[in-house]
């Protein structure tokens, strides 16, 4: 046996069943590089886990229209909703949503700053623009979500009325899917450092006298933004900025208390990766940086490994009989037949190539492997499918 | 000897000096702008190939070490012709530009030890796609020897989803500041973008995900005036049963017998007891594969049919056995110049 093919088999297989039954298990987060079907495996898992009886509910960030259509999300609304054509007879629950990021974080202003600083915010352009349309906001966003999502569950509970027990999260389809674990830091520096009392000091003390013991590198820092966004915009900024430091604080604790939840052992990450080098180096990427931060990894679901259905044929002998058929003529269809097959044992064989490199690298990290289908999901049967594949192993 | 022209004289995109690539994670972006970038160096032509996720999926496809902020020679192209590369890193990119433009290289000090360039890299959302959109304009626009120093630069741009917010973060920007050089540097950027200079081609595969979002992506594109360029339809395979075997097999239509009869002939199934078991077991398999494979082509007309929809000119690359290297990508490269996109 090749060292690669000792590798593939030496992966330890990823256990989805016990870890979605267990009640131990509150968060499941899926990361990992987009294009990989991480909405779809987390959809699966969420439907899963509810179907074996828990009361579930998936955050989704940006899922496919057809897969979204699928779990009854007809539109971003920011609350969860029953999915409809769950099996619940075992007391599990689905509810399902979409992450909004402006509507998430013009809620967290609506309930955090004080009245009337809250309009000047909503009305700022700066804010404007950072809540709809800059890139990084979502990440921030997902993991205030999250937060929410738990402090409801937590509430509900502690009342004694229905609550969720396992919410499921998908991350954003880039490399900056996991900067959300660094929201706390940056916030702690930014607001810990002397650029937001620059930016907030005008406002605070009404300028002039502070200013002036503030050293004279405020006035150049002022001159040089002055000079380089307007005086308009730098006091649309600082405007914003002022007015956003009584959230600001209540941002970065929660930020904290959500990283801390990720650390916690309820708390279960899985890497989503396809067969192929660039998923599978995101992989390897994630595994590396949750490992540095102490985040629980679980393991890898390997999405769209190709299989056969005829794999006691190989595909030299495959090949050599379609050529020797080919030669004799008349069975046509036949050396057909085994040249699609020969090409998939190819392609399967690929597979586990990568994923025994990956196990090299990684052999502590359990794996699952989930056969590539010809079609996209579309419907529940689907995701149960899917599941299915990755509860068994197969 | 005539001053030889920015683009390859059979190239559908004369005058493009900036080749956006997009495309849905997994259908192969980085692969299709690193293959773009040999294609337009061929024939003595300087090429420039951006990163701009730190994905470092350049340096492997290259087979070299990490790139940097630093420009690194790539590979040589046919007939003479050189790829560099280029990590754009967004901090490098902001002091690189205060210093450029501004001589503020003492000022941009002073803003770091402020926590100004810790803020406006790391903390403030959109910050990094103004920055990393400010260094690739730069390089479009940088001269050398009285000529443009790259005669195209390819960009290997964040996914499908989020392309048309990363390129038009500068338009936020002109909307946000009234004067200075922020908002002219910024309507700059707007006015490269949506010169005739600038093409957006979108790669994708013959799934349906990756399709719609190309779609999307075309629609995003168009609503705020960004130059559409051409559909990069990658991973193509040829089907290995005609269309009649392929149909019969979806619905179940191909005859056992005959396929097992065919086996025998191979001398598959072998000669000792429990044959029939076996070949009966080996046809099912083989009909069930062709089954999956008819369904997938047919998947693939109908997603061929969506993007043809679009009346964008398409361009194929195949699915190569062996995976990506170097050699590939010459290859690769060579069928992007065939068809006309380089």
């Amino acid at each position: 046996m090749s060292e690669l093919a000792r590798a593939a088999t030496s992966a330890e297989l990823l256990r989805i069943d016990p870890l979605l039954d267990d009640p131990a298990t509150r968060i499941l987060v899926c990361c990992g590089a987009g294009g990989v079907g991480k909405t779809t495996v987390a959809a699966a898992l969420a439907l899963r886990a509810a179907e074996r009886g828990r009361r579930v509910v998936v955050l989704t960030i940006d899922p496919a229209r057809r897969l979204a259509q699928s779990m009854g999300l007809r539109e971003l609304d920011n609350t969860p909703r029953p999915v409809a054509g769950v099996d619940e007879s075992k007391g599990g629950r689905l509810d399902a949503m979409m992450l909004d990021m402006k509507r998430t974080f013009d809620e967290v202003i609506e309930t955090h700053a004080p009245p009337e600083k809250a309009g000047q915010i909503l009305e700022n352009p700066f804010y404007q623009a950072m809540s709809s349309s800059f890139a990084g906001t979502q990440e921030y966003m997902a993991m205030e979500k999250l937060g929410q999502l738990r402090a409801r569950a937590d509430a509900d509970a502690a009342a004694g009325e229905e609550s969720w027990e396992l919410i499921i999260v998908d991350t954003p389809p880039s490399r900056s899917a996991l900067d959300f674990l660094d929201a706390p830091q940056r916030l702690g520096s930014f607001l810990d450092g002397r650029f937001i009392r620059f930016l907030t000091a005008p406002a605070r003390v009404g300028g002039r006298a502070y200013m002036k013991v503030f050293s004279a590198a405020l006035g150049g820092a002022t001159g040089v933004l002055t000079r380089l966004l307007g005086a308009q915009a730098l006091r649309d900024i600082q405007t914003l900025v002022a007015a956003l430091d009584t959230v600001f604080g209540g941002f970065r604790a929660r930020a904290e208390a959500t990283y801390q939840l990720l650390q916690d052992k309820g708390t279960a990450f899985v890497v989503v990766a396809a067969p192929e080098p660039d998923a599978l180096r995101e992989a390897s990427y994630f595994v590396e940086r949750l490992a540095a931060e102490r985040m629980p990894l679980v393991g890898l679901v390997l999405n769209r490994v190709h299989t056969t259905r005829a794999g006691e044929l190989s595909a030299e002998r495959a090949l050599a009989a379609a050529e020797d058929l080919e030669e004799v003529g008349g069975h046509a269809l036949t050396a057909g037949l085994l040249r699609v097959h020969a090409d998939l044992m190819r392609r399967r064989a690929r597979d586990h190539a990568m994923a025994g490199r990956f196990t090299a690298a990684h052999p502590d990290v359990p794996v699952v492997e989930v056969p590539a289908r010809p079609q996209d999901v579309h419907d529940l049967d689907g995701l149960r499918d899917i599941a299915a594949a990755m509860a068994g192993g197969a | 000897m005539p001053a030889r022209d920015s683009t390859p004289p059979d190239s559908h995109w004369q005058g493009v000096r900036l080749h956006v690539v997009t495309g849905k994670g997994g259908t192969g972006k980085t692969t299709v702008a690193a293959a773009m970038a040999l294609a337009l160096a061929a024939g003595g032509r300087q090429t420039l190939l951006v990163e701009v996720e730190g994905r470092q999926g350049i340096a492997a496809l290259f087979d070299v070490p990490p790139l940097g902020y630093a420009e690194r020679h790539l590979a040589v192209a046919p007939g003479g012709g050189d790829v560099s590369g280029l990590s754009v890193e967004p901090k490098a990119a902001l002091m690189e530009y205060l210093d450029l433009f501004y001589h503020l290289g003492r000022a941009g000090k002073l803003l770091e030890r402020m926590g100004a360039v810790d803020f406006a890299t790391t903390v403030a959302p959109g910050m990094r796609d103004v920055l990393i959109t400010g260094k690739v304009y730069e390089a479009v626009r940088r001269r050398r020897n009285g000529g443009p120093a790259f005669d195209a630069v390819v960009l290997d741009a964040p996914p499908t989803g989020r392309i048309t917010r990363f390129l038009n973060v500068n338009e936020e920007v002109v909307g946000l500041t009234k004067v200075g050089p922020i908002r002219n540097q910024s309507g700059s950027i707007m006015g490269l973008l949506r010169s005739p200079q600038t093409v957006v081609h979108l790669v994708t595969v013959l799934e349906e995900m990756p399709v719609q979002e190309t779609v999307d992506g075309v629609d995003e594109l168009r609503a705020v005036d960004l130059p559409i360029g051409g559909v990069v339809v990658n991973l193509v395979r040829d089907p290995v049963l005609g269309t009649r075997d392929l149909a019969d097999a979806v619905k179940g239509r191909l005859d056992p017998e005959a396929v097992a009869g065919g086996l025998r002939t191979a001398g598959l199934g072998g000669h000792s007891t429990g044959v029939q078991a076996r070949l009966a077991t080996l046809t099912e398999g083989l009909l069930g594969e062709a089954a999956d494979h008819g369904e997938r082509v047919a998947l693939e007309r109908q997603e061929r049919g969506t993007l043809a929809q679009l009346r964008r000119p398409t361009y194929e690359l195949p699915a190569l056995s062996d995976g990506i290297d170097l050699g590939a990508l010459y290859e690769l490269a060579r069928r992007l110049r065939e068809q006309g996109l380089a």
